[in-house]
């Protein structure tokens, strides 16, 4: 049986990565992929998928967006923000610039996102939210200081959705990926990679699918007591 | 009384409300108080006040410049200066998210800048930013509050574990529902909605967040970095 049948769903940053892995366990479970990214895609190869160019940062992108998913299937039942950069600046040497371009994309861009869907899913009084936060957001890093920021904030803004919206059947979590491979920490100097994984208890680190399964799980039924939580999903990282 | 004597001490947001509580404390305990703030003010318990809109830069840079010139040190920042703004997700533009945004996060940012090379070549220093239980738990409405406190509650984990080694230690305080000029401003409901749901069944004071503040601020507190100490009746635990 598949857990995600039908469900209309949009997920952020699906051109690589996490946000990719998720586009691809919500189309195997049944639902209708929006995937939405700043960067090319390659074509999914699955009818379940379709592409959109989003930059998450740009609201009227964000409006278009939700205004011809409306027209197409009629309902959002999922958003999924997975679209996100990293900066490594620590905040003596983080330039304004810099700064901003990482909470426009992290935080800002989540919040446009569930204020772009919100109106679709108050009016069926059903959906869920899944907001792609860190291990960053919740101890720090050294460096990183805006996406240590954003990370944050995303925590605490889904819980925040979580009760404002709750009442109208809407819930709205967060996921907290430890160590993942991806392209974003394929980018980063192998001491650095190291240096977390040694940290990580299970002695290795996390794949894509792990965290899109996190995320079709609170997408689904299963999870319809879930709400404002944090679904850590590290190989113990944070637990130490 | 003498808990801060020889701390040079910065203060945002010191014209009123727990800004206000937290400098005049520190005074009284020995510490040269700098008191910045949007608004204009004068405070005969502090060294000096300084005109400050935290969401500027250069300011920043003006100030800092300035308290190092007079005093050569620069030992205690609270980025303590704050607004709120009602409106949930669904409701709520851009641009007054930004602004939330800016002056309660971005703000933090631009202050700990500012004072971090301070700091460091004077062997270190207590930097002490102002969160609130909305960084931790959450209440209806208020979207882009909740969004810039959570967001200081890490940047302060992150300036205290990257600054460990310099000597600069980095906490947050998660202040309850405390009596200020803000909460005064917030309509009955969601004010008794807080003090329902505070165990110790009395609003906060600013003294009882300065009390804190002294206390992180000082040599008392030195092996204590990167922590969120709530000063909230008990709201958090509940
Ligand atoms: N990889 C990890 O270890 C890890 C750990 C914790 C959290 N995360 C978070 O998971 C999410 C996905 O990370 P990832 O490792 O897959 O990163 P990635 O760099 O591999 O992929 C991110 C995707 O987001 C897209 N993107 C970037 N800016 C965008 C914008 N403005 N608008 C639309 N799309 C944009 C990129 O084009 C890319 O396709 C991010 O939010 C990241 O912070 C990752
Ligand atoms: N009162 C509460 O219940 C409560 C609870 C949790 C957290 N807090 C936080 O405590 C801090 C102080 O709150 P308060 O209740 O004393 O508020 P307040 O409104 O009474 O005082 C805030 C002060 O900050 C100043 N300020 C505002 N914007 C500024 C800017 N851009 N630059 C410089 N100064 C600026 C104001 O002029 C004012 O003097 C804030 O960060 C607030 O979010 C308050």
């Amino acid at each position: 049986m598949r857990r995600l049948e039908g469900k209309v769903t949009i997920v952020t940053g699906a051109t690589m990565g996490i946000g990719r892995a998720v586009a691809k366990a919500f189309a195997a479970e049944g639902a209708w992929v929006i995937a939405a990214d700043i960067a090319d895609q390659d074509r999914p190869g699955d009818q379940k998928i379709e592409t959109r160019r989003l930059d998450v940062a740009d609201e009227e992108a964000w409006a278009s967006l939700a205004e011809e998913v409306m027209r197409r299937y009629g309902r959002v039942d999922v958003l999924v923000n997975a679209a996100g950069v990293i900066g490594y600046e620590p905040i003596h040497e983080l330039t304004t610039a810099q700064w901003q371009r990482v909470l426009d994309v992290d935080q800002t861009g989540v919040y446009l996102g569930m204020r772009a869907v919100l109106p679709a899913m108050r009016e069926r009084r059903a959906g869920s939210i899944i907001n792609l936060s860190s291990a960053w957001g919740v101890v720090g890093g050294v460096g990183v200081a805006a996406y240590n920021a954003a990370k944050g904030a995303v925590g605490s803004m889904s819980r925040n959705a979580a009760v404002t919206y709750a009442r109208e059947g809407i819930r709205v979590n967060a996921v907290v990926p430890g160590w993942i491979r991806t392209p974003l920490t394929d980018r980063q100097p192998a001491d650095a990679n190291e240096r977390v994984i040694g940290a990580t208890p299970a002695g290795h680190g996390g794949e894509p699918e792990d965290i899109a399964a996190g995320c079709v799980y609170l997408a689904g039924d299963d999870a319809r007591f879930v709400t404002g939580t944090e679904l850590v999903i590290d190989g113990g990282f944070l637990a130490v | 009384m003498t808990r801060l004597t020889g701390k040079v001490a910065i203060v945002t947001g010191a014209s009123r409300g727990i800004g206000a509580g937290i400098a005049t404390a520190m005074a009284a305990e020995g510490a040269t108080v700098i008191g910045c703030d949007v608004l204009g003010f004068s405070a005969p318990a502090l060294a000096a006040t300084e005109a400050l809109d935290v969401t500027d830069e250069d300011a920043w840079a003006q100030v800092v410049a300035k308290v190092l010139e007079r005093t050569g040190r620069l030992d205690v920042l609270v980025n303590n200066a704050g607004i709120t703004s009602p409106e949930s997700v669904h409701e709520s533009r851009l641009e007054e998210w930004r602004r939330v945004v800016s002056v309660n996060q971005t703000g933090v940012f631009f202050g700990m800048r500012a004072a971090i090379p301070a700091m460091e070549a004077g062997g270190g220093g207590a930097i002490i930013n102002i969160s609130s239980i909305c960084g931790a738990a959450a209440v209806p409405g208020i979207a882009a509050y909740h969004a810039a406190k959570g967001a200081v509650r890490t940047m302060t984990k992150n300036a205290a574990i990257t600054y460990a080694r310099q000597g600069i230690r980095a906490n947050a305080i998660l202040p309850g529902w405390i009596q200020t000029p803000m909460t005064a401003g917030q309509s009955a409901d969601v004010n008794d909605r807080f003090l329902d749901a505070t165990p110790l069944g009395r609003p906060g004071t600013p003294s009882d967040v300065a009390g804190a503040a002294v206390f992180l601020a000082s040599d008392e507190s030195a092996f204590i970095t990167g922590v969120d100490l709530p000063v909230d009746g008990g709201y958090l635990a509940a």
